[in-house]
């Protein structure tokens, strides 16, 4: 008997049917995964199993009895806890009070902190972490982080564990920590919806995989049905076999090279690599592994700390991002919406952003030219808007990103520095954004993207560097690319 | 735009309803100084509305204004001419905003400190250097106090006082220079989101620098314009709680705290609600000490009537898109 049953759920939101008549069941001790491109309306629903929204149709069963889910405390006293993408937890507070915000045991009126401590002692030993319950939460790593949110969902009493995206900011380590404890959890029978967009990660957890299209069921799979083109093409309701447009390259002549470049955050490793003219280098390597600092240094936002920087053969002084765009470097960063966009500004004022002040009469900006080169853009990139003067919060993730790659386009870059550039966006614009890398190098940009998903370096890579711990652990061409190669270098074994 | 008739509906209301209740209110002589006043509160609104723009703040505006008019009456009275001694006002000023945007950029000092600091800093100075005596500019330079009190003719019975024209100036080019150059941009840029503006290559340090630089340079110019309007300066007083009307005034006229918003028109017609307000107290025969209570009574009805229509109005435009 399933523990959990939807039937029809319908949600309305202004001008779009984010979920029409969606149905799912998972059974005690059984891990479902819910798949599908951004939008197609999985957070929808879990928010409304959480509690979170009201749906406008359909019903829900536990245990084969309707139940309305009101509130966030309806959906906790019926077992269901969701686990937030963004972790919902205080880092001044400790562990066990984490486990209890919100709910405290309290006599008289004040925190009983003796009860706390025993049940968060019983909630941290259901999940496998051995810490004390009184460590403050900001000196725990994120992956340990993530598990006390388990464990507060947990001590709860909850039944069905709902986990939006949980691996997205952990290590492969501390991602190997948490498939334990979901292991764990199966065992003893809670039901755990997991929702993922790494599909390596609902192939090695999944029992059954339900996938979303646009608001709408679009298929299932059994266990034994489980496979990546099976998922993509349920996801996409297409076949794609011609997933990454890559064709390899004849690299010109060095552009980008580093001499015993010292990064801040490993001073103790200087790095040498070079990159050529019309080159797609990827940088791979696990979460923490100095990509992201690496390519901050070439951008200057955290100057190096010795070593230098040649464009064309000319050493550079990259002490600022100024510095960096005036030597022909561009880079889309790692967060589009903190370091990438201005949310409340529109499309265009975004996109003509770092080249305003190539057109100036006595400072007086040119917004007639930036707003047609911006047109220009948006055809260019398709980006999906009703007018550049948009803004550009009110796009999807996938136009987002164009818009901060349109940015750096307008400036016509030698050096495109890509930080996790598909990071959060759905397969279609994941294919259109590796089109324009690939337009871009055709043309004699060099290209130099770090990428935390395996199947982007493989598929995009003319030549691969693996980083660890602020190494770089081996060069890889693109004969010699393979997962195992990468994983071997990634994890600090030499070539 | 739409923030704009917000705050001139209120100015509006509060206009009328005092000129209902008192027809006094709209006499030629109350109206010349409800204008005048606005004009130099406006000035020193305008510049303090560039460092909200950014996300900060300046508490120190009231001091500075208090030193200002302290130190050109001791450098005229010292037997300095009158274009020297302005000069040198005007640049201790700059250099004074100059310091704070040091300070708050090199050294990652928050605004509100860096100004609290000078609040304190700037009007102790003002004191010591006066032995707390009232300065004054005495009968002498009548024509430079035509600055601040002077008025040119438009009917025979009404004239414009000429502080409006100097406001007039700065608030056009401050217009100018927020919303058609590209450092203008910038400022706007950078109050929203700080790290996505340094990605794009804009030198951020340097653009908060010149917000405060701006502030302390209105503040300046309005220390100067005060002091020649009431000719009696005290140490102790003068100035006092100028950096509240003038952030008030910003707030009203559509900057908000979190930086990145702001018109220079909203914000003049915010300083005028703040004078009017102060005036219809008087004038009303209200106890004067009400005046605070009223004025922030004012003030919060105004940012929540604003909040609900923005509200109103965001919901009205979910409805139409679905």
């Amino acid at each position: 008997m399933p523990l959990l049953q939807v039937h029809g759920i319908t949600k309305r939101f202004p001008g779009v049917l984010a979920l029409d008549a969606v149905d799912m069941a998972i059974e005690p001790g059984e891990v479902l995964a819910v798949i599908g491109e951004n939008g197609a309306g999985k957070s929808t629903l879990m928010k409304i199993l959480a509690g979170i929204q009201a749906s406008d149709d359909g019903e829900i069963l536990i245990d084969d009895t309707p139940v309305t889910i009101d509130s966030p405390r309806r959906a906790t006293e019926l077992g269901i806890a969701l686990i937030h993408q963004e972790l919902n937890l205080c880092d001044n507070l400790t562990v066990a009070a984490n486990i209890y915000l919100g709910r405290e045991p309290r006599t008289f009126g004040l925190i009983d902190r003796e009860a706390i401590h025993q049940g968060a002692t019983t909630a941290l030993t259901q999940i496998g972490l051995n810490i004390a319950p009184n460590t403050l939460l900001r000196e725990l790593p994120i992956g340990h982080q993530q598990l006390i949110e388990i464990a507060k969902a947990l001590s709860t009493q909850a039944r069905v564990l709902i986990m939006d995206e949980p691996t997205s900011s952990l290590t492969s380590e501390e991602a190997k920590a948490l498939f334990i404890v979901i292991n764990d959890l199966r065992g003893r029978g809670v039901a755990i919806v997991y929702i993922s967009h790494r599909l390596s990660e609902v192939t090695a957890l999944a029992d059954r995989v339900t996938v979303l299209r646009d608001g709408q069921n679009a298929g299932e799979l059994a266990r034994t049905a489980i496979h990546h083109n099976a998922m993509v093409s349920l996801m996409v309701g297409r076949n794609v076999s011609q997933y990454y447009a890559h064709q390899p390259h004849e690299a010109g002549e060095i552009i980008l090279q580093a001499e015993d470049l010292v990064v801040p955050a490993w001073p103790e490793h200087p790095l040498n690599f070079s990159v050529h003219r019309g080159e797609i280098v990827g940088i791979a390597g696990l979460v923490g592994a100095g990509r992201t600092e690496l390519l901050q240094v070439l951008f200057g936002i955290a100057p190096a700390l010795a070593g230098r920087v040649l464009i064309d053969g000319e050493p550079q002084r990259l002490h600022s991002p100024v510095d960096a765009i005036r030597a022909g470097l561009a880079l889309v960063p790692e967060d589009r919406k903190q370091q990438g966009l201005i949310l409340e500004m529109a499309v265009a004022d975004n996109i003509g952003l770092p080249g305003l002040h190539r057109h100036h009469r006595m400072g007086f900006a040119d917004y007639a030219r930036q707003n047609a080169d911006a047109e220009q853009l948006i055809q260019r990139l398709s980006i999906r808007t009703p007018d550049a003067g948009q803004i550009v919060q009110y796009l999807s993730g996938g136009n987002q990103q164009k818009v901060v790659l349109a940015k750096w386009l307008a400036l016509d870059p030698r050096v495109l520095l890509l930080d996790e550039p598909t990071r959060g966006i759905d397969v279609g614009a994941k294919e259109e954004i590796y089109r324009l890398m690939e337009e871009l190098a055709a043309t004699g940009v060099a290209v130099l993207f770090a990428s935390s998903e395996m199947e982007e370096i493989l598929g995009m890579s003319d030549r691969t560097f693996v980083m660890h711990e602020g190494h770089i652990t081996g060069q890889l061409q693109r004969a010699d690319l393979s997962e195992e190669a990468i994983m071997h270098l990634a994890t600090g074994k030499a070539a | 735009m739409k923030k704009i008739f917000g705050i001139l509906g209120l100015l509006v209301t509060v206009f009328a309803l005092t000129w209902i209740l008192e027809p006094r209110f709209a006499s030629a002589y109350n109206l010349q100084n409800i204008i005048r006043w606005t004009s130099l509160f406006g000035i020193i609104s305008i510049g303090v509305a560039f460092v909200i723009i950014t996300g900060g703040i300046d508490l120190s505006v009231g001091s500075l204004i208090g030193l200002v008019g302290c130190t050109i009456t001791l450098l005229l009275a010292d037997g300095y001419s009158i274009p020297v001694a302005l000069a040198m006002v005007m640049a201790l000023s700059l250099t004074i905003g100059l310091l704070h945007g040091l300070l708050i950029t090199r050294i990652g000092l928050q605004p509100f400190v860096v100004t609290l600091c000078g609040l304190l800093f700037y009007r102790g100075f003002a004191r010591w250097l006066t032995h707390d005596q009232v300065q004054g500019f005495g009968s002498s330079y009548e024509g430079l106090r035509h600055l601040a009190i002077g008025k040119i003719p438009l009917t025979d019975s009404f004239s414009i006082p000429i502080p409006f024209f100097i406001l007039v100036f700065i608030g056009i080019i401050a217009a100018l220079f927020l919303n058609r150059t590209i450092w203008g941009r910038y400022l706007l840029a950078l109050g929203r989101n700080e790290e996505a503006a340094r990605y794009s290559g804009i030198q951020i340090e340097r653009m908060k620098i010149l917000a405060y630089v701006i502030c302390s340079g209105t503040a300046g110019l309005g220390g100067i314009l005060f002091a020649l309007d009431v000719n009696s300066v005290q140490p102790a007083a003068h100035g006092n709680f100028y950096e509240l009307y003038a952030i008030a005034a910003a707030v009203l006229g559509g900057c908000s705290l979190r930086g990145g918003e702001g018109s220079i028109l909203g914000v003049i017609i915010g300083a005028a609600v703040m004078r009017v307000l102060y005036n219809a107290i008087n004038i009303l025969g209200i106890p004067t000490q009400l005046e605070f209570a009223i004025i922030g009574a004012v003030i919060l009805i105004g940012v929540i009537a604003d909040e609900l229509i923005r509200r109103m109005a965001a919901n009205r435009r979910a409805a139409r898109e679905s």
